[in-house]
């Protein structure tokens, strides 16, 4: 059994820690929560030049190919940094979309923009209040064109491009879902950026008016695209899950270590001890379901949708346990504006819904092992 | 990243593999399947005769203590061949539990500090099962403050004088050594006055009562020591270094990795799916479905960190500390699991036994869980050793450390 990355993963993961530990310090998320720009502009410069924007990209449409357990190894640092960059939503989202759908040209124009920075695409699904199900789209296509509203897309007011998911028929079977892919300089489009819990990362509402759009993938294939897009996304955002609950413990940690009240370190208080104890065995429970889904991912297994399912329900319910009981171990100075706490705290709640809500995952995790079960 | 074998762990898991399947005790896997399984509770119990039978089976084929030197009545075998034979073992392997603690604790503790003869003379009917061993450290006075110890040994002449008292010693009543830490200078901090030693449980002075359990069931006992006499030559290192001893006993606790981790999950998951409600299947139901997912990932969360150590040991390398949560989360699981289960019975779930849906089992193991969240480190005791030997945060300050051991404050002794 060799269920671990590779010694050139490992070590391609301390490369991603170190650029980021120098490129990304908290002063740079902070740059971006106080709206100094958008999103950090040379931080993604410099993603592309290390070529971690094309990491599972293939050579032919200019990534390097290494491969997705490489990808999930960068994940894990960019979760550990709360960079403040669209990674997630162009190369897990879109990036993964034009891989599963996209044709010849679509792949041609868009993946070698994305691996070199130049292009930040997204996946628009959301319209308002509720989970991710064909029932939910609105927004019609007809021959085409589309109209309706997207709302919240991630990173939608600062994307070049985004998939979005349309309604083409009322049948009320996932065949009258389709995905398309649209410019966002077309005409008809327009963005505007919503505010959100964490700040570090661009939210934004699409109203589209008439939009000319191409077709991306089957038109009757929209909606089982859209779930294996969103099941690749589920495991590497676990990984930035993850690694956001392992710097989150490790602040606390620190904290307890260095904080002296009742003439002791803190950290000797069982109280305290106990709550960093809890934080260690969910983030290990999320390491090692992400770890399985890293697997299923790379490989394509069909144990894929109940392995992301999995790993995003476990490494939800750590960024979160972790990240809440790290401002706790602080006290009030968890709670200032000069701690990084809520950093981390606000990003693991964005995180926690922007694939759909827990709830909706554990529905799916459940379905899904009854398959396989009844199978 | 795969969950392939290497060539020689796949030839070592189909000798493995095909030892079992022509000589395991075939007639007992349905009933050893099951959660609540029939276990060797008595000196003449039938299930204790099919736990030594099975044991000497293996030991005479070369599958008892896989690591221990053959010389020892082992197999020299890697770590993970070890693990594989557990994975192999499956179910059988709750057979073995009467071995368990003599086999995991006392052995490596004999192997560690005892005369190359005793070696030879005690450790293979100890692997074979025909010598069974028990553990005497807790005492009433002393449960996760093992160091706390009263028993008192003596020196007379060539023998150490004991008397006091014992307790939680699983299978005392049917064990025939045991190995015993005792207090031999009352007059230096706790850790520093203990020595260990190792006995004849049919000694003159040993005295074994069951405790009846919680759950009613006996398992522990109270053993007494009243001037049980011990030679010199059965202590296990030296006078005054019981601790560092007992540390040695502590270490080698039974190695779960590649064990099968049981939390109650499967049967929980199998139950609620073909369980009838009021508006239909408990498993489409959401409030059952929410709770049902969150214990998936735990389950499935510990199978996996367990192959993160399995591959650890695999390229030979040590396991890291994830393995510790292990007996955290699943003791607890199991409780909250049995309860859950039992509620959705309605009124039904308070009925125990034949009377009880489910065949009992889930009142069983709510009668039975509070012991796995006791027994071999509470789950206090576990978190402290996960903040303090994993996370590297401080011990808490101990007002009885270097304070003479008669001199500690005591409600009375």
């Amino acid at each position: 059994m060799n269920f671990d990355f590779s010694d050139d993963q490992k070590q391609l993961r301390d490369e991603a820690r170190r650029f980021l530990a120098e490129k990304c310090p908290p002063k740079a998320v902070r740059a971006v929560i106080d709206g100094k720009a958008p999103y950090d502009r040379d931080l993604w410069k410099g993603l592309a030049d290390m070529g971690f924007l094309g990491v599972a990209i293939p050579e032919a449409f200019g990534g390097s190919g290494a491969g997705h357990l490489e990808l999930c190894v960068i994940a894990e640092e960019m979760g550990r940094a709360l960079a403040p960059v669209p990674f997630s939503s162009t190369v897990y989202l879109a990036a993964e979309a034009l891989l599963l759908a996209g044709s010849d040209a679509q792949k041609q124009k868009w993946l070698p923009a994305i691996a070199q920075g130049h292009a930040i695409g997204t996946l628009a699904l959301f319209e308002g209040t509720g989970n991710p199900s064909p029932k939910a789209i609105k927004l019609t296509a007809s021959n085409g064109v589309l109209n309706g509203t997207k709302k919240p897309v991630a990173d939608g007011a600062i994307a070049d491009f985004a998939i979005v998911a349309a309604r083409t028929g009322s049948t009320g079977r996932d065949s009258d879902i389709a995905l398309f892919l649209v410019d966002l300089t077309s005409e008809g489009v327009e963005a505007k950026a919503l505010t959100s819990i964490d700040p570090s990362r661009n939210q934004a509402e699409i109203t589209f008016t008439n939009v000319k759009a191409e077709l991306l993938g089957a038109a009757n294939e929209g909606w089982s695209i859209l779930s294996q897009v969103l099941d690749r996304a589920a495991v590497l955002i676990g990984f930035e899950q993850v690694g956001g609950s392992d710097r989150a413990l490790e602040m606390g940690r620190d904290y307890a270590l260095d904080r002296i009240a009742f003439g002791r370190q803190i950290g000797s208080f069982q109280a305290i001890k106990h709550m960093l104890a809890d934080m260690y065995v969910s983030a290990t429970l999320a390491r090692s379901n992400c770890y399985y889904g890293a697997w299923a991912l790379s490989t394509n297994a069909a144990e894929l949708p109940e392995a992301a399912a999995s790993a995003r329900i476990s490494a939800t319910q750590a960024f979160q346990h972790c990240s809440k009981n790290n401002i706790q171990v602080h006290g009030g100075m968890g709670f200032t504006w000069e701690f990084d706490c809520h950093l981390y705290y606000r990003r693991s709640n964005a995180l926690a819904v922007g694939l759909g809500s827990l709830s909706h995952w554990e529905d799916q995790l459940i379905e899904r092992m009854r398959q396989k079960n009844a199978a | 990243m795969n969950f392939d074998d290497t060539p020689q762990e796949a030839e070592f898991r189909a000798v493995a593999r095909q030892w079992i399947a022509a000589n395991a005790p075939k007639e007992l896997e349905a009933e050893l399947t099951k959660p609540n399984a029939k276990r060797a509770n008595e000196k003449r119990d039938a299930m204790l005769d099919v736990s030594k039978a099975w044991q000497k089976k293996k030991a005479d084929a070369g599958w008892a203590c896989l690591h221990w030197p053959k010389d020892y009545g082992g197999r020299g075998a890697t770590p993970i061949e070890r693990v594989i034979w557990q994975q192999e073992e499956g179910v059988y392997d709750k057979l073995s539990r009467p071995f368990a603690i003599g086999q995991g604790m006392c052995g490596p503790t004999v192997m560690a500090y005892a005369t190359e003869e005793q070696k030879r003379q005690y450790l293979p009917p100890l692997a074979s099962g025909e010598k069974v061993w028990c553990q005497l450290f807790s005492e009433p006075a002393g449960g996760s403050d093992v160091a706390g110890l009263r028993t008192r040994a003596e020196k007379d002449g060539d023998d150490w004088i004991i008397n006091g008292q014992k307790i939680w010693t699983s299978g005392a009543h049917y064990s025939d050594y045991g190995i015993l830490i005792t207090r031999t200078d009352p007059n230096v901090p706790k850790h520093k006055g203990l020595t260990m030693f190792f006995l004849d449980m049919k000694s003159d002075g040993v005295e074994v009562k069951p405790i009846k359990q919680a759950n009613g069931m006996q398992e522990f006992n109270e053993v007494f020591f009243t001037n049980v006499r011990i030679p010199d030559s059965q202590r296990l290192g030296a006078v005054g270094d019981g601790w560092n001893v007992s540390l040695t006993t502590l270490m080698n606790e039974r190695m779960s990795i590649g064990a099968r981790v049981h939390t109650g999950f499967p049967e929980l998951f199998d139950y609620c799916s073909n369980l009838m409600l009021e508006d239909g299947l408990a498993i489409d139901d959401s409030n059952v479905r929410s709770k049902l997912a969150g214990w998936a990932v735990k389950n499935s969360g510990l199978t996996y960190t367990s192959y993160r150590s399995i591959s650890a040991l695999s390229k030979g390398e040590r396991p890291g500390p994830e393995n510790s949560i292990g007996k955290l989360v699943s003791g607890m699981m199991m409780q909250d699991i049995a309860m859950f289960a039992a509620d959705l019975q309605g009124a039904s779930g308070a009925l125990v036994g034949g009377d009880a849906e489910a065949g009992g089992e889930f009142q069983a193991t709510i009668l039975s869980s509070p012991s796995m969240r006791i027994a071999g480190g509470t789950d206090e005791i576990l978190r402290n050793i996960i903040a303090e030997r994993v996370l590297g945060l401080p011990g808490d300050i101990r007002v009885d450390k270097d304070v003479p051991f008669n001199k500690v404050p005591t409600k009375g002794r």
